[in-house]
């Protein structure tokens, strides 16, 4: 894949949990979601007003190869999450989460994804990531004076690697993301 | 052995019908919308005596009698309470048809004698059918068409050897001819049916084909006639009977799996699927355990099945032992057989059944899929569809450069045309560095949306030094600014 030879850690290592957090971790998962073979699962709480809207996804990934779920609350999403990680009918599942995972819970999610051998991608809000996660990122929308999606993507966390960080920014006509400057730590 | 048939006929079946559920008094009829005129289509004895008969117009009835209550005729309903009475009707044999808009008719060779005979039966009959409030008038022959004769021109028994005597003196519209044809008999002075029998064949044949001797044939038993009962709707349900209680949860999904194998053959007997199935497992106390499923797709593959009713069969309460199970398809959908390509698909089987079980726990309509729209509103431009009763769509359209997210607006402080250079959102402040737009968009007045009712909106997409690129809307026709999405 295009995608990997620019960003080593890219796409998310399959069979494992990982994390997003920051203001543009919609955008790093519509983009994980969009690079996925299979059908993904997109599962939030019911109280959400945001909603994805397909038109501005569609840059991204195909939506219709996105099944949106709602639960009544957290433990609904976990519980919806493992089911879906451990069946591995869906190639990833991505949940939005409000609350910090303990480590049980985390673990549950971790060994779920590798029954299934699907990829879990939770967006976590900022500084609530489990230990359990395989990666965690951070992304961030950066201003550019073009018309662009300028986004930084930190990863904060990897189990198996270095942290590194990235600028990068979304090819709509190559479909792929163009890196425009990386730097290690 | 001969043949003896019943006819009954429910002479005002509609109006009875209605009057049941609302008795009234006095002059009461059904009307029914016919060419551009409202006819009077079943009416109640106090409104037939006044002189008013079927299918004269409403406006001359009502000339007549000004006190006539009417409404329109529900033919759908009538037509189902019909089946109503033919199922009930097969206390008194099984073989039971029904016959025109408001009859039926009982094959009852051989079952007589189980209500004390043929009067017996009719009486036991009548008075039920009275007792629910209908007229009824019943005709007994060995053949349908005398059975039809008597029922519907002055009732009675044909007994076995004497059907020709019988029925000789009823008019010749008695034997289920066209009103046509029946008039042209009277006009020949043919008045009843000895008069047609008199008659030699050939030259009835060539004056009015062969039907009226066909049915005469009918009538008198020379040409038989055969009584087509009514076809038993399929039973999605089965049963296991158990000698001893089970309580391991092993052996109930060993007996569902016995019964989801004989459910599922009855689906495809029928070419259907199930959509909804409930487990009920009856305990020896007596009391009831039940295990609903719904399906993402309607199907019939017991393994499938089966593997879903898992999580369901674990929470059953088994208290002293389960002794008896029933497995019903609550729901069912026609689901022809499909043929098998060699065109690889994606397993989409997997992804049913995982909807399937997670609608078991959140419940299938919160599992969704998105699906285009059309319109150029952004919160209409897609369907929120329940993914259990949709397809993916094959194409988006992308027309326009739409955020990613999308919420409800929230309103910022800002005046005038031009976005604000500055702003607060969120308790975060932002400084704009670069706006595009307007796009201007006007509301849908064909719909009433509360969000819409400020009036037009100038869309922008205003991008922030902070990073942050969001979608904001200014409403020129009530002033204020909003946000309403941020793109990547």
């Amino acid at each position: 894949m295009l995608m990997s030879s620019v960003i080593k850690v890219l796409p998310l290592r399959s069979s494992r949990a990982h994390e997003a957090c920051g203001p543009a971790a919609v955008s790093f998962a519509a983009i994980i979601a969009g690079q996925m073979q299979g059908s993904v699962l997109w599962i939030s709480e019911r109280w959400r007003q945001e909603q994805v809207h397909p038109e501005g996804l569609a840059i991204f990934c195909d939506p219709s190869k996105l099944v949106f779920a709602s639960g009544t609350d957290q433990t609904e999403v976990l519980a919806a999450s493992e089911e879906a990680l451990r069946s591995g009918a869906v190639s990833a599942v991505i949940s939005t989460l409000s609350k910090p995972l303990d480590l049980r819970q985390g673990r549950r999610l971790q060994l779920a994804a590798e029954t299934g051998q699907s990829t879990g991608l939770f967006l976590i809000p900022e500084g609530m990531g489990s230990n359990a996660a395989e990666t965690r990122w951070r992304s961030n929308p950066v201003y550019d004076a073009q018309d662009s999606t300028l986004m930084r993507w930190d990863l904060i966390k990897n189990k198996s690697g270095t942290l590194k960080s990235w600028l990068v920014r979304w090819d709509a006509e190559a479909h792929r993301v163009s890196v425009v400057h990386e730097d290690g730590k | 052995m001969q043949k003896r048939i019943v006819s009954v006929w429910f002479m005002r079946m509609a109006s009875d019908r209605v009057l049941r559920a609302m008795p009234a008094h006095g002059p009461f009829a059904l009307s029914v919308q016919d060419q551009n005129t409202e006819r009077l289509y079943c009416l109640n004895i106090a409104a037939e005596e006044l002189g008013l008969s079927r299918g004269m117009g409403l406006s001359d009835a009502r000339a007549l009698c000004p006190d006539l209550k009417t409404i329109p005729a529900n033919i759908q309903s009538d037509q189902a309470f019909l089946q109503v009475l033919a199922r009930w009707a097969k206390r008194y044999c099984p073989w039971v048809g029904v016959d025109g808009p408001d009859g039926l008719v009982l094959d009852i060779t051989g079952s007589a004698h189980l209500f004390g005979g043929e009067a017996a039966l009719l009486d036991d009959l009548r008075l039920r059918v009275t007792r629910a409030r209908l007229q009824v008038c019943l005709g007994l022959a060995s053949t349908r068409g005398a059975a039809w004769a008597l029922a519907r021109h002055g009732e009675g028994i044909a007994p076995a050897g004497q059907l020709q005597e019988t029925i000789a003196p009823l008019p010749v519209a008695a034997l289920r001819i066209q009103d046509q044809t029946a008039q042209s008999l009277q006009r020949l002075g043919i008045r009843t049916i000895a008069d047609l029998i008199a008659l030699p064949r050939a030259t009835v044949t060539r004056r009015f084909g062969r039907d009226l001797l066909l049915r005469l044939d009918q009538a008198l038993g020379t040409q038989p006639e055969t009584v087509s009962p009514l076809a038993e709707p399929p039973q999605y349900t089965v049963r296991l009977t158990l000698p001893d209680p089970i309580g391991l949860t092993s052996d109930v999904m060993a007996g569902v799996e016995r019964l989801t194998g004989s459910l599922c053959n009855k689906l495809k007997a029928q070419e259907h699927g199930a959509r909804v199935v409930q487990l009920t497992c009856r305990r020896v106390d007596q009391a009831h355990q039940q295990v609903d499923l719904r399906l993402a797709r309607a199907m019939r593959d017991p393994a499938r099945i089966v593997a879903l009713f898992e999580p369901g069969v674990d929470k059953i309460d088994a208290g002293f032992g389960i002794d008896q199970m029933r497995l019903e398809a609550v729901q069912v959908e026609p689901l022809p057989v499909a043929q098998i390509t060699h065109i690889a698909q994606t397993n989409p089987d997997a992804i049913q059944d995982l909807i399937t079980r997670l609608g078991n726990r959140i419940g299938l309509e919160n599992i969704t899929r998105l699906l285009p729209a059309d319109s150029h509103i952004p919160e209409r431009s897609f369907i929120v569809a329940a993914a259990a009763y949709s397809d993916p769509a094959s194409s988006w359209p992308v027309l326009r450069d739409r955020p990613l997210q999308l919420f409800p607006p929230e309103a910022i402080a800002g005046s005038g045309r031009a976005p604000p250079q500055q702003f607060r959102w969120r308790r975060m402040s932002f400084v704009t560095a670069r706006a595009t737009g307007p796009e201007r968009l006007a509301p849908e007045w064909w719909f009433q949306d509360a969000a819409w009712r400020s009036g037009l909106r100038d869309y922008w997409k205003i991008q922030t030094l902070e990073g942050r690129r969001l979608w904001l809307f200014h409403t020129p026709q009530s002033p204020g600014w909003f946000v309403q999405g941020e793109f990547a």
